[in-house]
């Protein structure tokens, strides 16, 4: 009996260890396929190199256009999921009752489970002829039509994670602003917002994170042409758009080419998670503040 | 600033945070509103039942319905074992250890990777290392790894939940460790574990990047009968028909939308059946 208990123990410990194996063997493939690539690359060309050709009969590796092209639609995104998540996470948390906010947070986050090619159906055919009544120079593939629908999927995300930030306010403070004769804009923008920054900040930086590695939408509403640009209105490529775009073509196994992917998937993996382990960071250290 | 005007700039404040809010949730009706339009004409039995065609009319989805399925199932049998005993481990057994502490910060940034990352890794391990080729099994597998975290974050809470008199009274009448969790534990816990396990699948099956990464194929004309098989699925499809000029096709492409999102509904509805169910019973 001792020893069925201990083998199933040791069983569970090592399906727990999968998740270890997991992460180290992303880290192995991507490493691997990376240093073969830097061994025909030099790696200052790859990183600050300004033309990305890997196709082309005299190709060049510099990354920089596609790190521009994902930089320039997760700042779009940006624009539009913080502003607009903040406010929706201050409604929800400071003016709602509970049960407007039973109704409109599950619709809310319904945006979130919409799968991703349904956004970038969205984006090139509702949302970029939209905007081309607006901006008739806008191409039919561009950054500005993704990253709007990029904001809007990561929405939910800031709105959420900022609210619970909020609501682990103390309500002390709350009632010690309205004592002083405070209304609820100025309770929520002056007290709750400032005593949930480390909060609202980690929403923040998972949702950056999160747009960095958002795929569908700007693979099939951004276009492929990697240029280096800050341009919203032209076709650009991002990290993400470039490696469906090579596993969508019959590159050979093993060539220069598709080692390019593993490179920019490196790329792609250390920055999110370097913003996802600073994320991690923050949100712990709001719940110490108050717990 | 005078008292009347500082109510009045706290009634906009509210009308525009509410309008924001409000905002964000007409994009998604012009979006359903947008799919519906431009798909519903298109759906018919013979498009989910017919196969890809060059002519975009007579184009069925049915391969892509069929591998969709086949390796959402899948991912099932593979994530839902490993998933569950993980979080066994790390909730009922796991000592507040080094170990056990990286093992849940692993988990919690695992959950944040890019999706498309896991296709490189379902590449470079199952399809080329382990020789699995562009397969069903190969494409199961690395959506495992995807859910994973969500079905070991869900299944840890449901555990949670679990009162623990209902351990107590199992340890009082001499019960070892594992005869507590397997007779007591998981059975009041099933409801809820199922209901993470669907809500991550759900995930899942939209999930286009990862399979388009590991090598799954856009065109495909037969639905696969084996797990070694080459497929599609849903998402890829849709991509597939976006992706071409005509317009003819974008129809379709709303089609299938239309359909991977009454699969995501009934798959959402059943999470929720269980979740109140689950409810009821602790409660009754």
């Amino acid at each position: 009996m001792r020893r069925f208990e201990f083998v199933i123990e040791r069983g569970l410990f090592l399906c727990a260890l999968l998740s270890v194996a997991t992460t180290v063997g992303i880290i192995a493939v991507l490493a691997v396929e990376t240093a073969a690539f830097l061994r025909e690359v030099p790696i200052v060309d790859f990183l600050f190199g300004t033309e990305w050709t890997p196709l082309f009969s005299t190709p060049r590796f510099g990354v920089l256009p596609l790190v521009v092209g994902t930089t320039l639609v997760s700042l779009i995104a940006m624009l539009v999921a913080l502003p607009m998540g903040l406010l929706s996470a201050i409604y929800l948390s400071e003016y709602a009752n509970s049960s407007v906010r039973r109704v409109l947070k599950p619709v809310l986050e319904l945006l979130a489970g919409v799968p991703t090619v349904v956004y970038g159906y969205f984006a090139l055919l509702f949302v970029t002829p939209l905007l081309q009544q607006v901006f008739p120079n806008l191409a039919g593939f561009n950054a500005l039509g993704p990253g709007i629908v990029m904001g809007v999927m990561i929405l939910p995300l800031v709105s959420s994670l900022s609210e619970d930030a909020m609501r682990a306010v103390p309500i002390g403070l709350r009632e010690g602003s309205y004592a002083l004769g405070a209304t609820r804009m100025q309770t929520s923008l002056r007290v709750v917002v400032p005593a949930a920054f480390s909060g609202i900040t980690a929403a923040f930086i998972l949702a950056i994170s999160r747009a960095i590695g958002e795929t569908m939408i700007v693979a099939i509403a951004a276009g492929q042409q990697p240029r280096l640009t800050w341009d919203p209105t032209v076709p650009i490529e991002t990290m993400t758009a470039y490696i469906v775009q090579v596993s969508l073509g019959d590159t050979p196994q093993g060539t220069l080419e598709y080692r390019t992917i593993f490179a920019v998937g490196m790329l792609l993996f250390l920055g999110t998670f370097g913003l996802n382990l600073v994320s991690a960071w923050l949100r712990q250290r709001y719940r110490e503040e108050y717990s | 600033m005078t008292n009347a005007m500082r109510r009045s700039l706290d009634v906009a404040f509210q009308a525009l945070s509410l309008l924001v809010l409000l905002l964000a949730l007409a994009a998604l009706a012009a979006l359903i509103v947008d799919v519906v339009s431009d798909g519903a004409g298109r759906l018919s039995w013979d498009f989910i039942n017919g196969y890809p065609s060059r002519r975009a009319s007579q184009a069925g989805i049915f391969p892509a319905l069929a591998g969709s399925i086949f390796v959402i199932l899948l991912t099932a049998l593979l994530a839902l074992p490993i998933g569950v005993a993980a979080a066994i481990y790390l909730e009922e057994y796991g000592r507040r250890n080094f170990v056990s502490r990286a093992i849940e910060i692993n988990i919690t940034n695992l959950a944040a990777v890019p999706s498309i990352i896991y296709g490189l890794l379902g590449l470079g391990v199952f399809v080329r290392l382990m020789g699995m080729g562009r397969s069903v099994i190969a494409g199961a597998a690395t959506l495992a790894l995807l859910a994973l975290p969500v079905v070991i974050l869900s299944t840890r809470e449901a555990l949670r939940a679990v009162p623990g008199s209902i351990r107590e009274g199992s340890y009082a009448l001499g019960a070892t460790k594992w005869q507590t969790i397997w007779h007591q534990v998981l059975p009041v816990a099933t409801p809820g574990i199922l209901t993470g396990l669907i809500l991550s699948l759900s995930r899942a099956i939209g999930e286009t990047a990862p399979l388009i990464t590991m090598g799954a194929l856009t065109y495909v004309s037969f639905a696969p009968d084996s797990i070694w098989s080459s497929f599609t699925v849903l998402p890829i499809q849709i991509f597939n028909w976006v992706s071409r000029p005509q317009r003819d096709f974008h129809a379709n492409a709303a089609a299938g939308i239309l359909l991977l999102m009454a699969l995501l509904l009934t798959m959402n509805g059943l999470a929720i059946w269980l979740r109140d169910r689950y409810q009821k019973r602790l409660a009754g």
